[in-house]
């Protein structure tokens, strides 16, 4: 029971990932999970406004039921094959977090810091991490799912540009940004 | 019938982002980080599959159940767009922890603040819908 109620092994979680890619390629669809975005503004009614959220958004249910099983997913990992998992994170990764202000570092699955109390400074983070996230996948055409797997995997070179830019991003962020918001 | 194909796909990827800690804020502090060969190698794997796998299936010209020949629809070409959309994701991956994936994986698994980020991912998204034409691409 250990094996699956344990924190899973990267090539477990990696070739999951893989073969989901692959099966909805063979259903005729294709693996990418930000461009839920887009369908979810035009179902809110986004294309009366704005001509780029005018499309046949029905034909994307099949993604929006993708992400109502990632929902169910989330509740069945937390609540039925855990327990309390713990992100085991490098020590220096620890001791370095520790000196943010990240006490709950090697202690628990998501910082309670942010994720815990709805304070002011956290909500900000949320919001803008949110709207980055939001305008960012859409004007690079995908997120990690349609780039950096499903792109990567079919050896295109916007992806790989894209990715690019994921990691310039992100390095920014954590190691420039990072010491000026916590 | 069809629809709960969907939902199953959608269940096994919440379970392994959640289990294999890629839905993990600390995780992607760690890859950032280099410090660990964690992450790195969850793409890694989920590449050599997938790149093998699409491969295999156009090498045999296999049809998907529609019966078209099998494809990922190819990504038009330009830099600008891919670069600056790349980085300002890139800082709100590493800002949130979570990208679209895990962002609805943690909802399920009771991260509420999640609401917060999926309410302003859709005003980002609605942004870009709108500075669409005066934007490079």
């Amino acid at each position: 029971m250990d094996v699956i109620l344990g924190p899973w092994p990267w090539y477990v979680g990696g070739a999951l990932v893989a073969i989901i890619m692959l099966m909805l390629i063979i259903l005729g669809k294709s693996f990418g999970v930000s461009s839920n975005f887009r369908t979810l503004c035009s179902t809110l009614g986004a294309g009366n406004s704005c001509d780029f959220f005018k499309f046949d958004w029905k034909a994307q249910r099949w993604n929006l039921l993708f992400l109502v099983g990632a929902i169910i997913g989330g509740f069945i990992s937390v609540n039925y094959l855990s327990v309390n998992q713990v992100s085991d994170i490098n020590e220096n990764t620890v001791a370095q977090l520790h000196q943010l202000g990240f006490e709950s570092a090697g202690k628990e699955y998501i910082p309670s810091e942010i994720f815990g109390e709805l304070s002011l400074k956290n909500i900000l983070i949320l919001s803008i991490g949110g709207l980055l996230i939001g305008f960012g996948t859409r004007y690079a055409g995908g997120c990690t799912s349609g780039h950096a797997i499903s792109g990567l995997s079919d050896l295109q070179l916007p992806s790989l540009i894209a990715v690019l830019g994921f990691f310039i991003g992100g390095l920014f962020m954590v190691h420039v940004l990072f010491p000026l918001v916590f | 019938m069809k629809n709960l194909v969907y939902i199953f796909l959608g269940i096994v990827f919440g379970i392994a982002m959640y289990k294999a800690e890629a839905a993990s804020w600390f995780r992607i502090y760690e890859m950032f980080n280099f410090q660990s060969f964690h992450m790195y190698g969850f793409i890694a794997t989920a590449l050599l599959i997938g790149a093998i796998g699409l491969q295999l299936l156009k090498r045999y010209e296999a049809k998907d159940i529609k019966g078209e020949k099998i494809k990922v629809r190819p990504k038009e070409k330009s830099i600008i767009r891919y670069l600056i959309g790349g980085v300002l994701f890139g800082l709100g991956w590493a800002l949130v922890g979570a990208c679209p994936g895990p962002i609805f994986v943690l909802l399920g698994a009771g991260v509420w603040p999640m609401l917060i980020v999926i309410v302003f991912s859709l005003l980002g998204t609605y942004l870009y819908g709108i500075m669409k034409d005066k934007l490079p691409h």
